[in-house]
């Protein structure tokens, strides 16, 4: 994987652009944009300024909403939701870093719809990578990936933000 | 005894009573409310957490005020839960509470949250009940009470940060108090500076030093520097067994009163399990003053509960 | 009957001070003679015993058989089959069946029961008040008539001291032993627990020392009053000693019995809410053990007795202050005995004098004792055999008791009754 092709500021550039024209093609009003805390929130916050958005940046944190309960490690460092009080009707662009099984964008909708029944929701991500599980996928992204199999990417920041593939020790593989 | 409430892997399967946890699990269950505090203060209180699991409050001796806080934390995690009455005397049999577990077993439920007269009885259900049930000692006899000590503690933490300078008091009817046993416990657990006990020596019980606190048998030498004021509700029936001659009396010798808590640290904060006698063992004016977290622990109450619930059901029993 | 020979063990008889390798011989159900050989005897039968002891068969002060009444705890065939196998040959049965034994009727009755459970030494003791009720006097008279061998009102108060004091003074009349449970209703208050630091860290209803030590007081000062033979029922705590101690130096007629597992289990050792653990007296403090076992050595406690109290599963099923006290104890008496000759609390003649003659005495019975003429009631066991305390080992129907998995040293391997092999313990060699 040549790293150059994902340098953040590249991948954000295009995310805005794409943001851009889902924002007027799909008449979006006074959107709110809702980061997945953590990764989504840092990348929301980028576009949000670069958006120049009015309303502040939401972020929700899913460990309550995920599918997978008793194989969760621990529940002690779970965030408060930040959500502006009314969230019915509104236009929402949900923001995280990596789309991969879906299983998280898909937590996110049941919190965000938790809170009342949005207009209608976009879902932007820096990258998505080959795997899905559910059928959902984003409306844009910064860039597919096709990884090997147990291949993950991960986004470390908050400062700087970057971008690293990891691969499992293969001795771990073998076991 | 204590592992009965750990899995093989050293978690937390049943919350029965507070010996015998480690400080690391006693700040887990703290950490996780934390996390919970939040869910109570949004617009949509609840999330998905337990959905589809059967959470069972058993309460074998009223009590409205913990069942609630039992039924709104399970809600607020989208459990299913069911509370059952059972009406019994003292002497209720061994068999009819085994029938009752067995029965209600039967049905797969996830958690038995229970509350009973006779000390023991939490710990008698964890042992005679299937391994992927979870059960929650929510009061049984004089023993534990280990939920309220767990959101006594949790408030403590939230106006006081650390454990480790804290003077705590613990103020009336220890002899035939859980709640008063457990918070021992947990205050000594979290490592606490010094815990005292203030009361006469009827509602005392015997050795109650070697549980690791100073005893007091007057409030003017009881309050004097302490960070945390704990009242323990006195029950009527003590002045009909002899315990104690009157409620004005122990008013006047052991109730909260704005003098005496002038005694305290200033900035010492004012706890009760409630309900409260107000005039018995607090004064009005205490109980809805600004040093009183009372209310404050009622809203922690659920916030724990959901934590406690949470972690033992995450945790799944050794099958035997 | 047969003429019997138990060869080469080591005869220890208290009552006659014989502790010494030999031969014991036993014809028409009495004993011929110990270590000196007959004229003209030939055996029919001869028990091998070399490296095994034999002693007079054991004389338990308190054993609940549960029949007639409770037999879904126990019925006389089940526990007397326990008690042959625990080298029991006698034993005395407090009167709370059902019917309680306050009657001529009940007391025949359990004569007839022993006699077809072909258990011969079943010695009922008598309620001193009827029903137990705590106020009138039984009938002492007619019941020990009836063959009873003391009254007693066994766990149950009595309404007053008076009451005591009218029962002591009526028994003492007709010669009659008093057998009391030294308790104060009023401070026992449904208690559980030993009332001390075990009892508060696991907020269970205590039982003070004081509710016993108080009553051995009052009931020495009766017993001085009265003139009456008082013996003390299963004590625990060291005042009580002390107290029994100071009456007897005066020369009060009083003698005192402890059950097996006071003299072993403390409230420290108690697995917290362990039903096996519940007992009345319950399991004091180390000091009282301590004082206990001191008691025993120096005399003032005579007899250890099992307080056998075998029960149904569900009576041991629930949270501890509901369940019911007692344990099922005649099984484990011998090692538990022989574990306190191992601590050196006491040596092999006097735990042995503690289980035989001294309780014989007590009685007045003529058992207890390798003397010639007297009932063959003997004990033969092996003091280095191994065994654990699991359903192949055991007779009692109740398996209440918190040795259960325990591996003990000593075991009983065959118990004569009047000359009459009534157990012979049956190895498996698989």
């Amino acid at each position: 994987m040549d790293n150059n092709s994902l340098k953040i500021s590249t991948l954000l550039a295009k995310l805005e652009s794409e943001l851009k024209q889902l924002i007027s093609k799909r008449k979006l009003k006074n959107p709110l944009m809702i980061g997945i805390h953590n990764g989504g929130g840092w990348i929301a916050e980028k576009l949000h300024h670069r958006l120049a958005l009015q309303e502040p940046v939401g972020i929700i944190d899913i460990s309550f909403y995920r599918d997978n309960f008793s194989q969760t490690e621990t529940f002690s460092q779970v965030k408060p939701n930040l959500l502006p009080q009314q969230m019915e009707g509104r236009d929402i662009i949900l923001i995280d870093d990596v789309f991969y099984t879906g299983r998280t964008a898909r937590s996110a909708l049941n919190a965000i719809f938790d809170y009342g029944r949005p207009r209608q929701v976009i879902l932007a991500v820096l990258i998505e990578q080959e795997g899905r599980e559910v059928p959902l996928r984003p409306d844009c992204s910064g860039q597919t990936l096709l990884l090997a199999n147990n291949e993950r990417i991960n986004l470390t920041g908050p400062e700087p933000l970057a971008l690293d593939i990891q691969s499992p020790d293969k001795q771990l593989t073998a076991a | 005894m204590n592992n009965l409430q750990l899995n093989k892997e050293g978690k937390l399967h049943h919350f029965i009573t507070i010996e015998g946890l480690s400080k690391e699990i006693l700040t887990e269950i703290l950490d996780t409310a934390e996390s919970f505090l939040g869910i109570s203060e949004q617009p949509v209180k609840k999330v998905p957490l337990l959905r589809g699991k059967t959470i069972v409050n058993l309460f074998f001796e009223n009590s409205t005020r913990t069942r609630t806080t039992f039924e709104l934390a399970a809600s607020r995690l989208s459990a299913d839960v069911l509370s059952i009455n059972i009406a019994t005397s003292a002497t209720s049999k061994g068999e009819s509470l085994l029938d009752t577990i067995r029965n209600l077993e039967a049905m797969h439920v996830d958690m038995f949250v229970v509350r009973h007269a006779i000390s023991g009885a939490g710990h008698f259900i964890a042992q005679n009940t299937a391994p992927h049930i979870s059960v929650i000692n929510a009061g049984d006899g004089q023993h534990a009470h280990p939920t309220q000590a767990m959101l006594d503690m949790f408030t403590i933490r939230q106006y006081k940060h650390d454990f480790k300078p804290l003077k705590v008091a613990i103020i009336g009817d220890i002899l035939h108090s859980r709640v008063a046993r457990s918070q021992i416990q947990a205050l000594n657990t979290l490592g606490v500076k010094e815990i005292r006990v203030v009361a006469p020596k009827t509602l005392l019980p015997s050795h109650v030093e070697q549980l690791g606190v100073k005893v007091f048998n007057t409030m003017e030498e009881g309050l004097d520097d302490l960070d945390v004021i704990i009242m323990v509700r006195l029950q009527k029936e003590r002045m009909t067994s002899a315990l104690l001659p009157s409620e004005q009396e122990y008013f006047k010798c052991f109730g909260l009163t704005e003098e005496r808590l002038k005694l305290a640290k200033p900035d010492a904060i004012v706890m009760h399990p409630g309900p409260i006698n107000r005039g018995v063992e607090i004064a009005s004016s205490i109980a809805d003053g600004p040093q009183s977290v009372i209310l404050q622990q009622v809203s922690n109450g659920i916030a724990v509960r959901m934590a406690i619930m949470t972690l033992t059901l995450q945790n799944k029993g050794d099958s035997v | 009957m047969s003429k019997i020979h138990i060869a080469n063990g080591r005869i220890i008889d208290p009552a006659n001070n014989i502790d010494q390798t030999g031969s014991l011989y036993i014809a028409d159900g009495k004993i011929l003679s110990a270590i000196e050989a007959p004229a003209d005897f030939t055996a029919d039968i001869t028990i091998d015993a070399t490296e095994h002891i034999v002693c007079p068969g054991f004389i338990d002060l308190s054993v609940r058989l549960r029949d007639p009444g409770l037999t879904y705890k126990g019925t006389l065939q089940s526990e007397t089959t326990a008690a042959a196998s625990a080298g029991v040959t006698s034993l005395c049965l407090p009167p709370d069946t059902r019917p309680i034994i306050d009657s001529q009727a009940a007391i025949e009755l359990i004569y007839d029961k022993a006699e077809k459970a072909n258990y011969r030494h079943v010695f009922p003791i008598a309620a001193l008040t009827p029903q137990l009720r705590g106020i009138e006097l039984s009938s002492m008279a007619a019941l020990k008539q009836a063959g009873c061998i003391a009254v007693s009102n066994a766990t149950v108060p009595l309404a007053n001291l008076l009451v005591l004091r009218r029962a002591m003074e009526y028994a003492s009349s007709h010669d009659l032993l008093v057998m009391h449970h030294p308790v104060e209703p009023a401070l026992e208050n449904k208690g559980c627990a030993h009332e001390g630091f075990f009892s508060t860290r696991y907020g269970l209803p205590g039982i003070p020392e004081a509710s016993e030590s108080i009553a051995v007081a009052q009931c020495l000062e009766l017993a001085k009053l009265t003139d009456c033979k008082l013996h003390f029922s299963q004590i625990s705590c060291k005042s009580a000693v002390i107290k029994i101690q100071q009456a007897q130096k005066y020369g009060l007629d009083i003698s005192a019995d402890v059950a097996i597992h006071q003299l072993h289990l403390t409230e420290n050792d108690i697995e917290p809410f362990n039903s096996s653990y519940h007992v009345l007296p319950p399991f004091r403090t180390a000091k009282d053990r301590q004082m206990l076992r001191k008691g025993l050595a120096n005399g003032t406690i005579k007899v250890i007795c099992s307080d056998h109290q075998p029960h149904d599963l569900d009576a041991k099923l629930g949270a501890f202050p509901e369940t019911e006290p007692g344990i099922s104890s005649l099984e484990t008496l011998l090692p538990l005995m022989l574990s306190l000759v191992n601590d050196k609390a006491i040596n092999l003649t006097q735990g042995i004098a503690c289980l035989t003659q001294n309780p014989a005495e007590i009685l007045g019975l003529p058992l207890g004792a390798l003397s010639p003429g007297l009932d063959a009631d003997i004990c033969i066991f092996n003091p280095d055999l191994s065994w654990t305390v699991n359903p192949q080992n055991w007779n009692s129907a109740g398996q209440n008791t918190p040795f259960w998995g325990t591996t003990f040293k000593g075991r009983v391997t065959h118990t004569l009754q009047s000359g009459k092999i009534i157990y012979t313990l049956k190895l498996n060699t698989s």
